[in-house]
């Protein structure tokens, strides 16, 4: 029970693909630039993280290791393929804006990170978990990252909710009175926002403390 | 009696920064009187909206990051940040425009990168960037210069600050009718709808050399410059390769064909060519620390503020020019580096 908290904990927070792995930046700083792409983004990777890590789970015995990377990359590409489809078809709004990061999923490091380090030597249920709070630790950064970019950068909150929810939504975000700093849905505001999110982490784990641990666990699988 | 003994140089540079930081504002003081002259006194508010804001970001950012504050709150390196802020800014500007300026300035162009002489950008300048890029439509609104009765309306004291101050202006006044575009972003403007340099220079914001009351500005701002390079403050390597090499790519253009292209004097007394040439690209942080590098730096400079405003999307290019060159500055020093004698490879 202990190791599948700490499974979950380490998903969202310890081992967050984006704050402390860095994992995934690309599609990270490209999309954030409302609430909801960052949504929809964390959403499909999160599912494709969750399918690839019980497909990779259950071949694990009968891979073999010398062509085990390609294996991994056919099946995540064939994931992303549907995704991209299913969006396209009931999505179509949201996958025009979304347009190019969907297909980039397949080269989202957290998933590949995950398949040959948790997938490939753990049972389906660890591995639908561990896949599952990863994806979920992703999202959460994309929200926050998304929110914050979105409120300063337009003075709203939600725009585009109708993408998900269907055109009766089409009012239903939230207009702050201000007209926003455009620079934070600019490129530079995603740098910004992302360097302010990992040094308030900064605060709770710091830098050194990651490094540390990184290279106890290189001197222990050395060992 | 006492004769102290000390090794050569006995004739030192000026190399304190309070004293480096009180020339520059002394230098700036005849522009100033020239653009008060065209533009009225907004921009003395925002110079002061922009100080205070500079002064309580420098303040607040020491405090974080536990540094003595008082030293150097008073050696003015915030003022002279906050001032070439208010420079760039339309003399017509809401109250938090030089705010978010002056204080995105200080935070994160010089306490994010370790505080004052540890900054990679220029300040002020990436200050006026973040401002350019959020708030396009408040950073074109120029009044236009009001000395002679050149058809616009005019704007007073008063209301410029209850401008400043609530973002309205008086029932009388209209801001679409009191503001105009720049003539560097009317010339670009022009030559996008196929109009000729000839018809665009015929307006009334022109005059024979640049813009109407602009050539006058950086014709004073040079002054200032003088004055620095009299002083030793700045070296004449970042002023004269920058503005040389503006002036090259400006009478090539011009002399291939006159009509798409604007005159070498045009470039040069326009926007910010010599406000940037002596006091922003000579930012003794950012730019090149050798003199060959210093040549390499300003000729880039120069070439790059023709290349943005002749084909980017801004109308001055400046600001971005000097940006993308002190991103540059440690490649240009680790090659103009002397070699020690005797140890050439």
């Amino acid at each position: 029970m202990s190791d599948i908290k700490t499974l979950i904990v380490d998903g969202l927070w310890t081992k967050n693909p984006a704050l402390i792995q860095l994992l995934g930046i690309c599609p990270l700083l490209a999309i954030t630039t409302t609430l909801v792409n960052g949504l929809a983004l964390g959403i499909a990777t999160t599912v494709v993280l969750i399918c690839t890590n019980s497909i990779v789970s259950l071949i694990r015995h009968t891979l073999l290791p010398s062509v085990r990377i390609l294996i991994f990359v056919m099946i995540i590409s064939s994931l992303v393929t549907t995704i991209d489809l299913l969006t396209n078809a009931f999505f179509h709004e949201l996958h025009g804006v979304l347009g190019l990061f969907i297909p980039l999923i397949i080269t989202n490091c957290t998933i590949l990170a995950q398949a040959e380090s948790v997938a490939s030597r753990n049972s389906i249920g660890k591995s639908i978990i561990s896949g599952g709070s990863a994806g979920l630790g992703f999202t959460a950064v994309l929200l926050v990252l998304g929110g914050f970019r979105e409120i300063i950068g337009r003075g709203s909150l939600f725009s585009g909710i109708d993408m998900i929810l269907g055109d009766s939504a089409t009012d239903s975000f939230i207009k702050f009175p201000f007209d926003g700093a455009l620079v934070a849905i600019l490129p530079p505001g995603a740098f910004f926002g992302l360097a302010i999110l990992i040094a308030l982490r900064n605060l709770f784990i710091p830098t050194a403390t990651i490094e540390q641990r990184l290279e106890t666990n290189i001197s222990e699988s050395h060992g | 009696m006492n004769f102290p003994i000390n090794s050569s140089p006995h004739v030192l540079p000026i190399t304190s920064v309070p004293i480096i930081m009180r020339h520059v504002l002394y230098a700036l003081i005849p522009s100033t009187i020239v653009y008060v002259w065209y533009f009225g006194f907004g921009i003395f508010i925002n110079m002061l909206i922009a100080s205070i804001a500079a002064l309580i970001s420098e303040a607040i950012m020491l405090r974080i990051r536990n540094r003595p504050i008082k030293p150097s709150l008073a050696d003015g390196s915030a003022i002279v940040t906050a001032i070439l802020i208010a420079f760039s800014i339309p003399p017509l500007a809401p109250w938090w425009l030089p705010v978010l300026g002056a204080s995105s300035a200080i935070v994160l162009a010089k306490h994010l990168y370790g505080g004052i002489g540890a900054n990679i950008f220029n300040p002020a300048m990436v200050g006026y960037a973040i401002l350019l890029l959020s708030f396009p439509v408040q950073m074109t609104h120029w009044i236009p210069p009001q000395i002679e009765n050149l058809g616009f309306q005019n704007i007073d004291l008063w209301s410029t600050v209850l401008y400043s101050v609530t973002g309205s202006l008086p029932s009388n006044l209209n801001l679409d009718a009191i503001t105009q575009a720049t003539p560097l972003d009317i010339v670009k403007g022009g030559l996008k709808n196929g109009i000729s340099i000839n018809e665009l220079r015929s307006g009334p914001l022109f005059s024979q050399l640049g813009g109407y009351g602009w050539e006058w500005i950086n014709i004073f701002t040079a002054f200032g410059g003088v004055y620095l390079l009299y002083k030793g403050i700045i070296r004449w390597h970042i002023p004269v390769s920058l503005l040389t090499s503006i002036t090259i790519f400006a009478a090539l253009f011009y002399l291939y064909d006159p009509n798409q292209n604007l005159s070498p004097s045009f470039h040069l007394l326009s926007g910010a060519t010599v406000l940037g040439a002596f006091f922003i690209a000579t930012d003794p942080v950012s730019a090149a620390a050798t003199n060959q590098g210093r040549l390499i730096y300003g000729a880039s400079i120069g070439a790059l503020t023709y290349a943005i405003r002749t084909w980017g999307g801004y109308p001055d290019g400046l600001a971005f020019a000097v940006l993308l060159m002190n991103l540059m500055v440690p490649l240009i020093d680790r090659f103009t580096t002397p070699k020690i004698y005797g140890q050439q490879q």
